[in-house]
């Protein structure tokens, strides 16, 4: 019976891993749908980019109170996980402050910071809430945070508040039953915090504090194990994702866009008089698609961008054209690739077909896409990297060049280049005409 | 000097007398047709010629970039400009390139090399700003001195590639206090023409976009709206027109107070 709660432990903390693991499967699998693209080029500047913005966050201080506090919840995040490494090794050996004994000294400072970090996170995460769902800042509020994004959202909060209590209540009673002088409770730590914590349990038997102790250390680590679990569901997935997003952000200035190499094969064909129109293809592939309709003609740099977007809403909240009252949010094209995603992955999963839904017009409309201005406020935003813009003008590409679905005006636009090289219609010839203008 | 259209010659006049010019200028199609923006072309023509810069332009050989095609996602309307401006240049052996226009610049600079079209491409701002580095021009106060004026960054030149300070370098030599807007450089809003909005309707909304910038230049207070862009100097224009505010704020392109600070 001694090794009962141990093996409790390992069942839930090795199924709690493997449902993980089958996630990040379903998750490397659907990103893999998209087309492969290189990104792996300059790994130096990639790893420095990285460094920068996702561990140095240096995007985020752009807007320093929100970047404020998220480096107080990111960084406590961090440093409390060291903790979670002997609550694990305790788990296992049915041990109690194994690393204790051998840390000394440098244990009472570890314990001291992380109770530390532990309360400056809970101030933080109240803050946060109090500006989303009490200041109520405006972009929490777009039409696209409604049901699900909302909730989620919360519910990250709430997970942060709980798991953080838990662990200065497990802390607390472990510190009170130390002065007890209770044989299993090992003389361990300092704990700035809880120790404020501890007359509460005063006047309670040893062995309520005991199942209290006992209580919190297992809702604490059981609560980490969800939390894992909850990533894949929420958009909470950037803890991990903003490290690979960053990395295979682009390295490229803003404004280029990459040209289509198979258009690049047929206007070289065009152009060269020497060639014979009537040959026979020299491939008897399918023609490629232009542009994208649907996720799988994303390429894979995008879709994990999808999985990466935590739903700040900065790219909309600096977008012109959602600031005009467009319909327009490149926050909703990130969650539309990814919502549009999932169900093509569980349609997967079910051994199912692709269904006729697709990214263009079922999630994202045409509306939306030709509102954009390209204007880059939206990919300058983005704290980790994400890439709206490059969806929109890939979806643009389809609607063009597969469905010849342009809005008049531009076909009208475009019209004039073919015919006279300008985008009005006005003479070539006449293109120094102004010269003329000078003396007169 | 000034007022001499012999200095303005073609690639093809150039290549006629067995001579390569310093630098082509790109006009653009907005510069080469478009009313006002063919002011900025004149004004930047001005200051090249005093700087006795031997430049060329292409005249009826030039032809749009196909920025809005691709913009539009026309990928072969815009492929197919490129490649026939690519063999012009080239024809012509073209190493560098300056032009007025900062949707030019961005699909010259980074659009046409994996096209065969590779040259040194610099923003007409950055250009000057080589030039009075130089010595090679030189520009007095005079005019605006003591003058509010707001610089409003083009997308094309500013986010999409990182030129925020050749601009405001030129601006400091009108001696005039520069203001800056309540978003700008980085976080500078956009116009709302790029991304070939400038040719069409807006989608339904509350607002134009180029209301809400002219909104923002207007509460600096500034004299002058400076811009670096033939687009966006319509827009703006356009927007000052609607708020009423002609008489009080002048939208200008930074070569053209540079040239009329100059009495060009």
């Amino acid at each position: 019976m001694d090794y009962l709660a141990n093996i409790i432990f390992g069942i839930v903390f090795f199924g709690a891993i493997a449902f993980f693991t089958r996630n990040v499967r379903r998750l490397i699998r659907n990103i893999r749908l998209g087309k492969p693209t290189n990104r792996s080029d300059q790994p130096s500047k990639r790893w420095a980019q990285m460094l920068r913005i996702a561990l140095g966050q240096s995007k985020m201080v752009v807007r320093p109170i929100a970047g404020l506090l998220h480096i107080v919840v990111y960084i406590g995040f961090v440093v409390i996980n060291i903790e979670l490494l002997e609550i694990i090794v305790d788990g296992f050996l049915g041990t109690h402050r194994v690393f204790a004994p051998f840390l000394g000294g440098l244990y009472d400072v570890l314990i001291a910071t992380f109770e530390v970090f532990a309360a400056l996170v809970i101030v933080a995460v109240v803050l946060f809430w109090t500006r989303r769902n009490w200041v109520r800042i405006k972009r929490f509020w777009k039409p696209e945070m409604k049901g699900w994004p909302k909730r989620d959202a919360d519910y990250i909060l709430y997970i942060e508040v709980v798991l953080m209590l838990l662990f200065l209540t497990m802390n607390a009673s472990d510190y009170w039953l130390q002065q007890q002088g209770i044989s299993y409770y090992v003389q361990a730590g300092i704990f700035p915090i809880s120790e404020l914590m501890a007359p509460l349990f005063d006047g309670m038997s040893t062995s309520t504090v005991v199942a209290i102790e006992r209580t919190a250390w297992w809702l604490h680590i059981l609560g980490i194990l969800f939390f894992l679990n909850y990533l894949y569901y929420s958009k909470h997935l950037h803890i991990l994702l903003a490290f690979p997003n960053t990395y295979y952000a682009n390295l490229d200035p803003k404004g280029k866009l990459e040209n289509t190499a198979s258009v690049t094969e047929e206007v070289k064909l065009m152009l060269d008089p020497s060639a014979d129109p009537y040959a026979a293809p020299q491939t008897d592939q399918q023609p490629a698609k232009f542009g994208v309709s649907d996720v799988i003609d994303l390429n894979r740099v995008q879709l994990l961008n999808a999985y990466s977007c935590t739903e700040c809403g900065r790219c909309t909240d600096v977008c012109p054209a959602n600031q005009t009252g467009k319909k327009l949010s490149p926050r909703k094209v990130m969650m539309d690739t990814r919502d549009r995603l999932e169900e093509v992955g569980s349609l997967l999963d079910k051994n199912q077909t692709i269904n006729e839904n697709q990214l263009l017009d079922n999630y994202i409309t045409r509306e939306e896409l030709w509102a954009c201005t390209s204007c880059n406020a939206c990919v300058e935003a983005c704290p980790i990297g994400i890439d709206p813009l490059s969806i929109i003008m890939d979806m643009r590409q389809y609607l063009v060049m597969e469905q010849s679905a342009a809005p008049t005006e531009l076909n009208a636009m475009m019209n004039n280049i073919e015919n006279n090289g300008a985008p009005w219609p006005f003479n070539q010839q006449d293109r120094l005409l102004w010269r003329d203008e000078i003396n007169t | 000097m000034a007022n001499t259209t012999d200095s303005i010659r073609t690639m093809a006049q150039w290549a006629q007398e067995g001579n390569s010019p310093e630098v082509l200028f790109w006009v653009g199609c907005a510069g080469s047709f478009d009313d006002r923006a063919k002011k900025i072309t004149k004004a930047f023509v001005q200051l090249l010629q005093k700087a006795e810069v031997g430049f060329a332009v292409l005249g009826p050989e030039e032809s749009c970039t196909g920025d809005p095609a691709k913009r539009a996602g026309n990928e072969f309307l815009f492929q197919m400009q490129a490649m026939t401006n690519i063999e012009t240049l080239n024809t012509y052996g073209v190493k560098k390139i300056v032009t007025t226009c900062p949707h030019c610049f961005n699909t010259l600079k980074n659009e046409y090399p994996s096209l065969g079209g590779q040259y040194v491409v610099m923003h007409h701002t950055q250009f000057l700003k080589n030039l009075i580095a130089e010595g090679r021009l030189h520009i007095e106060g005079g005019h605006y001195k003591g003058k509010k004026i707001t610089f409003h960054d083009p997308c094309y030149l500013g986010r999409a590639n990182n030129e925020y300070q050749a601009p405001r370098a030129l601006l400091e030599k009108l001696e005039a206090e520069l203001v800056e807007m309540k978003s700008c450089k980085q976080k500078g809003l956009c116009c709302g023409a790029g991304g070939a909005q400038m040719f069409k309707e807006a989608e339904a909304g509350d607002k134009e976009i180029n209301i809400a910038r002219t909104e923002e230049a207007l509460d600096t207070q500034a004299d002058v709206i400076a811009a670096g862009c033939p687009f966006c100097n319509t827009m703006l224009h356009d927007g000052v027109k609607t708020k009423e505010k002609e008489g009080k704020v002048a939208v200008m392109d930074i070569a053209q107070l540079l040239a009329q600070t100059e009495d060009l």
